[in-house]
C-alpha cells in the first residue's frame, strides 16, 4: 500500500496545508509520496523531501503545471495514482478543482473533506455544514481523498530525507489557459494557519472600519477574517471569507466581531478553541458557541480592547 | 448558444438538520426543501446570458426524486425554457450523477454547463470537476465573474489567495460561487407560465447509466457540542479572562 499526496506549493515552497494532509496518509498508513507538479519548483520539492514522514518526493516540472491548471494537472495525477491504493490532498481551492477531475478519470468516487481516519478505507467527513459527521467506507480500490487541515496537526518540516525523482509525463490538454491573478498580499499570517483570528461581519459597517480589528490584528500577531455579508457588501475581498463554503479554520482564538453567527459561519469556525464574541445584539446565535460573550457596541468595545492590549 | 444548468433539491439553507436517533443518517422527515443555493445562481447566469443575447436556450436538469420537479419549474419560471428529470430514489453518488450528466450533455450539445460549486447537504464540490473530466471539457470552478468571448469564456475563480482569471475553449463546465450574482425573485406570471413549460422525464436506464455505489454510510453523529460558555460584562473583564484563565493572549 503506497499514498500518493498531491503537495499545495506555489513553486517557490511548499505549502502548510500539504503537511496537515501528510499527518492524515500517515494515519492512514503506508508508503507516502508526495508529488510536487509545477514550473520551476524544484525548491518545493526539496522542502517536501525534508517533511518527517515522506518516503519520496516525486518532481514534475513542467510549463503545463505552473498555474496547477485542473486539465493538464488532473491527467498527471491520473495516470501516477493507478499505482497507488490512495491518492490525497489538501483541501484548498485547488485540491478541490483538481481531484473530483482525477476521480473521474480513475472511475471511483471522491471522500471529501476528511477529518477524521478509522481505517485505510473508512473516513469521517462533516455534511450539512458541518451539522452532521458522516463516517464513510471506500468501496474502490484507489481511494481519493481530499483532507480538511484543521483535523490533522502539521507533520515536521524537518526530519525527513526523501530522494526526488523526476517524472517526465508532461500533459498540456490545451483547452485552458492562465489569464491572470489578483493575490491579496498581507504581511499577516495566512488565515487557515493563524493561531489568532479576529473576523468582522456586516455590524462592521464598511471596510474602512476593518481598520479597527486589523489595530488589534497586529498587537495579537492574528489573521483577519470575515463573514459572507461583509465579503458580498464588497467590505473585504472573498479570500478573507469564513464558513461553510469559504474558509474552515481552527485557531487558539477566534474574535468574531459584528457577527450574528449562521450556521453557514459556525461551520468554518466552530472547532476554535476558545471563541470570543462582540455583539450588540444579546440574542445573537453567535453567543451560542461562544466562550466569552460581550454585549457591545463593537466602536466602543473593539478601540478599548485595542488599547487594553 | 445553448446553456445547461444544473439544479438540486436539497434542505432549506435556514434549516438546521437533524440525525435520526438510530444514526444511519440525518432526518429528512417533513424537512422544509428547495434549489441548493448554488444552483439558484447557475440559474440566474444563465437567464442573464440569454438576456445579453449570448445564449438562445437554456435548458434546466435535476437528478432525483419526482419531487425534484418542483425545483426544475422554479428554474423554468426564472427563465429557463425546458427541463429535464432524470428520476431515481437511490442515493445518487457525485460520480454516478457525473456520468448521467454525461449523457445528457451528450444528447444537448451545450456550449456552456453552469453549475452550482457544492450542494449544502452532502457538501462535496465534485460534481462539476468530474462531469468536467469524463466530458473531456474545461473547467471554471467556483466563479465569480463569466465573460463569453466568441469560442472562450474567461472564468474569474474564488481561490484561498485572492483570485485568478483562467480562459477555456469552449464547450466548458462552470461551477458557480457566491459572488458571481444575486439570483431574482420568480414572478408570479412567470410562475404561472412555467407549469406549461416542458419538462422531460427520463431514467438511468433509458441513459444507459447503471447506478453503482462507490461508498458506503456507515454511521451519522451528531458533532461535539460546543460548552455554553459565559457572558462578560466588559472588555476589562475579557482582557483578563484571556490572559488568566483561557491563557490564549
Ligand atoms: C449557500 C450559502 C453559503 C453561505 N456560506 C457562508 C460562509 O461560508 N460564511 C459566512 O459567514 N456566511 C455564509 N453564508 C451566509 C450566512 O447565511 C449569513 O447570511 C452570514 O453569515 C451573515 O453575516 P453576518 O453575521 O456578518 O451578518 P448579519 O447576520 O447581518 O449579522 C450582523 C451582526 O452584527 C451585529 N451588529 C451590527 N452592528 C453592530 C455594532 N455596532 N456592534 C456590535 N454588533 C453589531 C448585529 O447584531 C448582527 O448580529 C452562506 C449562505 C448561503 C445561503
Amino acid at each position: 500500500m503506497a499514498i500518493l499526496i498531491i503537495a499545495e506549493h506555489d513553486n517557490q515552497s511548499l505549502k502548510a496545508a500539504t503537511l496537515n494532509a501528510v499527518t492524515a496518509a500517515t494515519q492512514i498508513g503506508g508508503e507516502i509520496h508526495v508529488l510536487v507538479a509545477g514550473s520551476g519548483c524544484q525548491a518545493a520539492a526539496d522542502a517536501a523531501a525534508s517533511v518527517a514522514g515522506v518516503d519520496k518526493v516525486l518532481l514534475a516540472d513542467n510549463a503545463a503545471y505552473e498555474h496547477q491548471l485542473a486539465e493538464n494537472l488532473s491527467q498527471l495525477v491520473a495516470e501516477l495514482g493507478r499505482d497507488y491504493s490512495h491518492v490525497v490532498a489538501p483541501a484548498t481551492t485547488t485540491g478541490k478543482n483538481v481531484m473530483p477531475r482525477v476521480a473521474a478519470l480513475l472511475d471511483v468516487a471522491q471522500v471529501s473533506d476528511i477529518i477524521r481516519v478509522d481505517s485505510e478505507d473508512t473516513f469521517a467527513r462533516p455534511i450539512y455544514a458541518g451539522n452532521a459527521i458522516a463516517t464513510v467506507k471506500s468501496l474502490d480500490a484507489i481511494k481519493v481523498i481530499t483532507v480538511r487541515g484543521t483535523a490533522f496537526e502539521a507533520a515536521a518540516t524537518e526530519g525527513g530525507s526523501a530522494a526526488v525523482e523526476a517524472v517526465a509525463a508532461a500533459h498540456d490538454a490545451g483547452i485552458s489557459s492562465f489569464v491572470g491573478e489578483e493575490v491579496a498580499k498581507s504581511d499577516r499570517p495566512e488565515l487557515t494557519a493563524a493561531s489568532v483570528i479576529i473576523s468582522g461581519g456586516r455590524g462592521m459597517g464598511n471596510g474602512e472600519n476593518f481598520a479597527l480589528l486589523e489595530s488589534v490584528a497586529d498587537k495579537l500577531g492574528a489573521a483577519v477574517g470575515a463573514s459572507r455579508a461583509a465579503v458580498d457588501a464588497g467590505f473585504v475581498p472573498n479570500d478573507m471569507q469564513v464558513g461553510q463554503t469559504g474558509k474552515i479554520v481552527a485557531p487558539d482564538l477566534y474574535i468574531a466581531v459584528g457577527i450574528s453567527g449562521a450556521i453557514q459561519h459556525l461551520a468554518g469556525m466552530k472547532d476554535s478553541k476558545v471563541i470570543v464574541a462582540i455583539n450588540k445584539d444579546e440574542e445573537a446565535p453567535i453567543f451560542s458557541v461562544a466562550d466569552y460573550g460581550l454585549v457591545a457596541d463593537l466602536f466602543e468595545a473593539v478601540p478599548e480592547l485595542d488599547g487594553k492590549l | 448558444m445553448k446553456v445547461l444548468v444544473t439544479v438540486k433539491r436539497v434542505i432549506d439553507y435556514n434549516v438546521k438538520v437533524r440525525v435520526k436517533s438510530d444514526n444511519s443518517d440525518v432526518d429528512l422527515s417533513n424537512v422544509k426543501m428547495a434549489m441548493n443555493p448554488f444552483c439558484e445562481i447557475a440559474v440566474e447566469e444563465a437567464v442573464r446570458l440569454k438576456e445579453a443575447g449570448v445564449a438562445s436556450e437554456i435548458v434546466v436538469v435535476s437528478l432525483g426524486p419526482q419531487a425534484a420537479q418542483e425545483q426544475i419549474r422554479t428554474a423554468l419560471a426564472l427563465g429557463a425554457d425546458r427541463g429535464i428529470l432524470v428520476q431515481s430514489d437511490e442515493n445518487l453518488e457525485s460520480l454516478t450523477v457525473a456520468k448521467l450528466l454525461a449523457k445528457v450533455v451528450e444528447d444537448e450539445q451545450p456550449g456552456l454547463v453552469i453549475m452550482g460549486k457544492q450542494a449544502i447537504d452532502s457538501d462535496n464540490n465534485q460534481t462539476g470537476q468530474m462531469l468536467a473530466a469524463l466530458t473531456n471539457m474545461p473547467q471554471g470552478t467556483f466563479a465569480s465573474e463569466v465573460k463569453v468571448e466568441g469560442e472562450k469564456v474567461q472564468v474569474t475563480r474564488e481561490v484561498d489567495g485572492g483570485l485568478q482569471t483562467v480562459e477555456l475553449n469552449m464547450p466548458a463546465i462552470v461551477t458557480t460561487d457566491l459572488r458571481l450574482n444575486e439570483p431574482r425573485y420568480a414572478s408570479l406570471p412567470n410562475i404561472m407560465k412555467a407549469k406549461r413549460k416542458p419538462l422531460d422525464t427520463k431514467t438511468p436506464e433509458d441513459l444507459g447509466v447503471a447506478v453503482k455505489a462507490h461508498t458506503q454510510l456507515l454511521s451519522v453523529e451528531p458533532p461535539a457540542e460546543r460548552q455554553a460558555g459565559i457572558k462578560v460584562a466588559s472588555v476589562e473583564e475579557l482582557v483578563d479572562k484571556l490572559k488568566n484563565e483561557a491563557k490564549v493572549i
